[in-house]
């Protein structure tokens, strides 16, 4: 007899490539002093920094737990105690918890706290009140990838990614809003609503006021839900200040609460994933009343909620807790991404969460996914890091990976660190690496230049134009679901800052774009390639373009959209965010002709070697 | 900031149906209870709650087991140097520790006739979560399983109100003691069939809930050919495995497939939990077993939705490898089951109430058909409610558990100490004997079926209240 369509889906996830490392991890984990060469777990976003603190506070109340001589004689009551609202100094306790991780500007109401089997149970519990099957929610990407079980799986709800970039630090525009619902609903999908994480899994990074206000306008304006995750809401270890949306709906006028939705979990921000504790905070009466039922199918063991009712009610301890957990959180976070700076691995700045979001654009061979995953497999196998790839988190742009620095000890963290630091310094001292690509190229380009010339063992990576020119490429809207090429007319391109952009001119195989673009992205899809004489014909119009080149860290492009008509524009902030907030430094312009072989030793001299690489991905996936 | 008035019409259909089954007027004797709920001391006068199956006979010897073993909790300064690898565990398969404790009990539950393999053990919320876990690893949405009646009232929650799945009743009555015949069974798959609904499986209780009884070997066995000749699945609730205090022997379908030729093991799945056989609701441990792989691996994964804490599976899973506190309790338990029951019926049989006969489970299946003024559901749902609301205890009317006919009640007995017993069983004496002998609390009554007959017949009828009446030989049981 077949089992269900559910059963027998793939929608949990698991059977994604991604899980390549987590078994990489299994068959060889790390240890300090077992397994010194194994595969250090990165990948898992887990608070492991404060365990000794609640380690003191069980010592010094053993009356909370029903297992000791001093709590034993509750065990009976608790043990019996299955009402699916919770024990109430439960709820009382976690509304005051989540007020007190909020800075104390909110308040919440113990009625309107639901459990549920961890954050997981609460994702889908919510989408169970929310969506019927078909339905659809938004979700701007990077997202965590989770979300397609926990949201979709046995709810057949669908998610819609919003494109974010990195041009702009990866902020929901509203634009990316609008877009995305318009294109749902051409597609006659029903949106239900929007889910959001702030703190942001997989960036660390908190929503601005502004942002949450605009979002919260958006929704009430097309009246569908708002579903906004905060499990992370304790992990903020720096400015700017953690702003919930709790805090935002009472500052805007006409905001239909019954709208609002917060899931909430204490996985993350106490490290206790294991105590599966869930929660739904809904300012809706009907979810609270239906949803409160669903309680039934993932309550938190009553044994838990004793102890943390407890825990959660001792102020001090709180009080104490959350200061010191940032605190830790801000000296792990600062002692793993000022390791990452000595080789110039950058990470996308943030105030939040329990990992990085690392730039690692600069060592893809190829600016794509598949070269995302090279490399990912690579950092997995001879690295030996268990790190998450951003085309895990659906990420639109190639080359960001989400690194975890919190489930560790300092000492792990220096070996982690040090592994990244040797294989960062191979990768771009070393031709060993290259040589692959030479066999690659040979199709192109003679043996002879490529072994002279390309593997300068001193070409400054950060400052690759490549670098830059991917940002660019992505300040446009993507178009991988389409079949047809993008119709953009550029109107106008600015670019400033500290390391070049490369730009091509004139390629033929986009009219519609006179001035100035390129990248994979912009070309056809490898499938779409048809015939070798259509790669020679890429080729040689690239040799004939021109490229140009500018020390830059911003690009700022207006462009129009010819199917709407729309003026569009997109910002990139460079790829360099350390330096940022540095004055912009306006570099010459150069114009180079690769009408010749030097030219292309003068591009490779300046750091332009993943150009040759995607030229020659074209040719080498001809027919 | 105000309110959209859109509360409810945003929502899905799930969140606004009535599945969860809350909405039914069952639900009256909770609320009873929960206002006024009794205490010896306190409030004497108050409801008593009758209708949870919960068992809490056993919890002394629990704490005692608690204190001699500090090191089993992570919240011990014995035991809290272990309180970072629990706190932080999450892996879905659970503590290995666990499942092999899990896979011993459910082995030493049943006699220690049937092995159980620590790897086809899930997880999830209670019986709860694994009931709908099972349902969405078996059946799409629309798809039916059919399911003997009496049930378990929260079954359409948890097999149905997420899952989108149906189920179709297979009547049994008191007239062959509630048996689940092969005649029944083929009567409502050809019936569903002819509806063109696709009947993936059957699931059965056993022991039973609400009737207290274990089925037989020779019932089991042709059951499962019954599922395996329409080929279909077959689900057993064995959450009372434990409570069973007298012959017959308890028979679980892991011992029956071992012994039918050709079974299709992979249509083959058990739910247990520790909510009634340890008497640990609160810890919200479920358990699916199931003997197929693909049901295994995706159930697992599903897991994931409702695990079991991992502090409480840390506990658990010392107290469950301790082999002589497991054979103590499970005799000890079974025992003052016994006991319990024992006490409970022949308080009942001074007042000449029967009961279903049976050797399981934490309730009684009680027959007050005597008492119903007339044979129907209503009649049914009026005395629910003098008992609920005059002799102040809540027990569960038999049409709350699907049952084809009226006049039935299910009562708790193992939540309560023997002094709340004897509180109870005296009310119950009060009341029947008033209703068998005054006319007084039929005073209501006759307002109520005025419709249908004169007062005068009415006042007549209460001829048969006589004190002595044979209750199990009124006219009104036999006219049924």
């Amino acid at each position: 007899m077949a089992l269900s369509k559910i059963a027998t889906n793939d929608k949990h996830g698991e059977n994604s490539p991604y899980f390549d490392g987590w078994k990489a991890y299994d068959s060889n984990p790390f240890h300090p002093t077992k397994n010194t060469q194994g595969v250090i777990q990165m990948g898992l976003a887990e608070n492991q920094l404060c365990f000794d603190l609640i380690e003191e506070w069980i010592r010094n109340n053993p009356k909370a737990s029903i297992c000791t001589a001093e709590g034993v004689n509750w065990f009976k009551y608790i043990a019996n105690f299955q009402d699916y609202h919770g024990l109430p100094e439960f709820r009382n306790a976690v509304a005051n918890f989540m007020s007190k991780v909020r800075g104390g500007r909110v308040r919440f109401d113990p009625d309107r706290i639901l459990m549920s089997g961890g954050a997981t149970g609460a994702n889908e519990l919510i989408m169970f009140c929310l969506a019927d099957a078909g339905d659809a929610f938004l979700v701007p990407s990077p997202y965590y990838p989770a979300f397609v079980r926990d949201l979709c799986w046995r709810t057949r709800v669908q998610l819609i990614p919003v494109e974010c970039h990195s041009v702009n630090n990866f902020m929901i525009t509203r634009e990316a809003l609008e877009e995305a619902y318009k294109k749902a609903k051409d597609d006659n999908i029903n949106v239900k609503g929007l889910i959001i994480t702030n703190p942001s899994n997989p960036l660390g990074t908190t929503m601005d006021r502004e942002t949450l206000r605009s979002i919260v306008g958006f929704i009430n304006e097309k009246n569908i839900h708002l579903v906004c995750d905060e499990i992370y809401a304790a992990t903020v270890f720096s400015a700017p200040c953690f702003v919930s949306v709790s805090e935002v709906m009472h500052e805007i006028e006409h905001c239909k609460s019954d709208l609002i939705h917060i899931i909430y979990s204490l996985s993350k921000d106490l490290g206790l994933p294991g105590f599966r504790v869930g929660i739904v905070y809904s300012y809706n009466d009907g979810v609270v009343n239906s949803g409160r039922k669903m309680s039934s199918f993932g309550l938190v063991s009553s044994q838990t909620q004793h102890f943390l009712a407890a825990m959660l009610s001792d102020e001090n301890f709180v009080e104490r807790f959350l200061a010191e957990s940032s605190r830790r959180l801000a000296a792990r976070h600062s002692q793993f991404t000022k390791g990452l700076e000595k080789v110039n691995v950058t990470c996308l700045p943030s105030n939040a969460g329990l990992f990085c979001w690392m730039n690692l654009r600069n060592l893809l061979k190829e600016k794509t996914f598949e070269g995302e995953m090279m490399l990912w497999r690579l950092i997995i196998n001879e690295v030996k890091l268990n790190v998450s790839p951003g085309s895990a988190f659906g990420c639109s742009e190639p080359g960001w990976y989400r690194v975890c620095f919190a489930n560790m000890d300092d000492e792990t963290v220096d070996v982690a660190l040090k592994r990244i630091r040797a294989f960062v310094g191979k990768e771009t001292a070393k031709p060993v690496e290259l040589k692959r690509w030479k066999s690659n190229l040979r199709l192109s380009f003679s043996s002879r230049r490529f072994d002279e010339n390309v593997m300068s063992p001193h070409s400054p990576m950060p400052h690759s134009p490549l670098t830059t020119l991917l940002i660019f490429s992505h300040s446009f809207p993507t178009y991988s679901n389409q079949k047809s090429p993008p119709k953009l007319e550029i109107c106008e391109t600015q670019t400033h800052g500290v390391s070049p952009v490369i730009g091509l001119k004139g390629c033929p195989l986009y009219p519609s774009i006179p001035a100035f673009t390129y990248d994979e992205t912009h070309f056809p899809r490898t499938s779409e390639m048809k015939n070798k004489e259509q790669l020679t014909e890429l080729r040689d119009n690239l040799k004939t373009s021109t490229l140009l080149s500018r020390r830059s860290t911003t690009v700022h492009v207006t462009y129009k959209d010819t199917e709407s008509g729309r003026i569009k524009s997109r910002t990139s902030m460079g790829g360099h965010y350390n330096s940022v907030h540095q004055e912009p430094e306006f570099g010459p312009f150069k114009e180079i002709r690769i009408d010749d072989d030097n030219s292309w030793t003068n591009l490779y001299n300046m750091g332009t070697l993943k150009l040759q690489s995607f030229i020659y991905r074209y040719e080498s996936m001809g027919p | 900031m105000g309110f959209g008035g859109n509360s409810q019409q945003l929502l899905s259909k799930i969140a606004t149906n009535d599945k969860h089954g809350e909405n039914s007027p069952y639900f009256d004797g909770w609320k009873a209870y929960d206002r006024n709920p009794f205490h010896p001391k306190n409030n004497p006068q108050g409801v008593i709650q009758m209708g949870l199956a919960e068992n809490q006979l056993c919890f002394d010897l629990i704490e005692e087991w608690i204190r001699n073993n500090p090191k089993a909790s992570i919240c011990t300064p014995e035991g809290v140097h272990q309180f970072r690898n629990i706190a932080n565990f999450q892996d879905y398969h659970g503590l290995q520790k666990f499942r092999n404790a899990m896979a011993n009990f459910m082995s030493k539950v049943r006699g220690g006739r049937v092995r159980f393999d620590p790897d086809r053990i899930l997880m999830s919320g209670g019986a709860t979560g694994a009931n709908e876990l099972i349902m969405f690893c078996l059946a799409d949405p629309g798809d039916a399983f059919m399911i003997p009646t009496p049930f378990y009232p929260g079954f359409v929650r948890d097999l149905c109100w997420r899952t989108g799945v149906k189920l179709i009743p297979v009547h049994s009555d008191s007239s062959n003691n509630f048996k689940i015949t092969r005649e029944a069974l083929e009567e409502a798959y050809k019936k569903a069939k002819e509806d063109n609904i696709n009947v993936k499986g059957l699931l059965i209780t056993n022991p039973s809930n609400p009737l207290g009884t274990t089925l037989d070997k020779d019932t089991l066995k042709s059951l499962v050919s019954f599922i395996n000749e329409k080929n279909i699945h077959l689900v057993c609730d064995e959450i009372y495995a434990a409570t069973v205090f007298s012959s017959p022997n308890y028979v679980s379908v892991a011992e029956v497939i071992q012994e039918v030729e050709h079974c299709k093991r992979d249509l083959i799945h058990i739910i247990y939990s520790l909510s009634k056989d340890m008497g640990f609701p609160g810890f919200r441990v479920g358990i699916v077993y199931s003997f197929n792989d693909e049901v295994v691996n995706c159930g697992r994964k599903m897991s994931s939705f409702g695990l079991v804490c991992s502090q409480t599976q840390h506990m658990l899973a010392s107290m469950l490898s301790d082999e002589n506190f497991v054979t103590t309790f499970i005799e000890e338990n079974s025992r003052r089951l016994k006991k319990r029951h024992d006490k409970f019926m022949k308080g009942l049989e001074e007042v000449n109430i029967t009961r279903f006969p049976s050797n399981a489970g934490l309730f009684c299946w009680m027959n007050l058909k005597s008492l119903l003024k007339e044979p129907t559901f209503e009649d049914e749902l009026k005395l629910w409610r003098v008992i609920i609301h005059e002799v102040k205890l809540n027990v569960s009317p038999g049409s709350s558990f699907n049952c084809s006919e009226p006049g039935w009640f299910r009562v708790c007995f193992a939540n309560m100490d023997d002094e709340t017993v004897d509180v109870a069983l005296n009310r119950i004496r009060a009341f029947v004997g008033r209703e068998t002998k005054k006319p007084v609390g039929i005073k209501r009554w006759q307002q109520n079926l005025r419709l249908n007959f004169s007062s005068r017949i009415f006042d007549e009828t209460t001829v048969i209240m006589s004190p002595h009446s044979p209750i199990p030989t009124s006219p009104l049981v036999r006219a049924t």
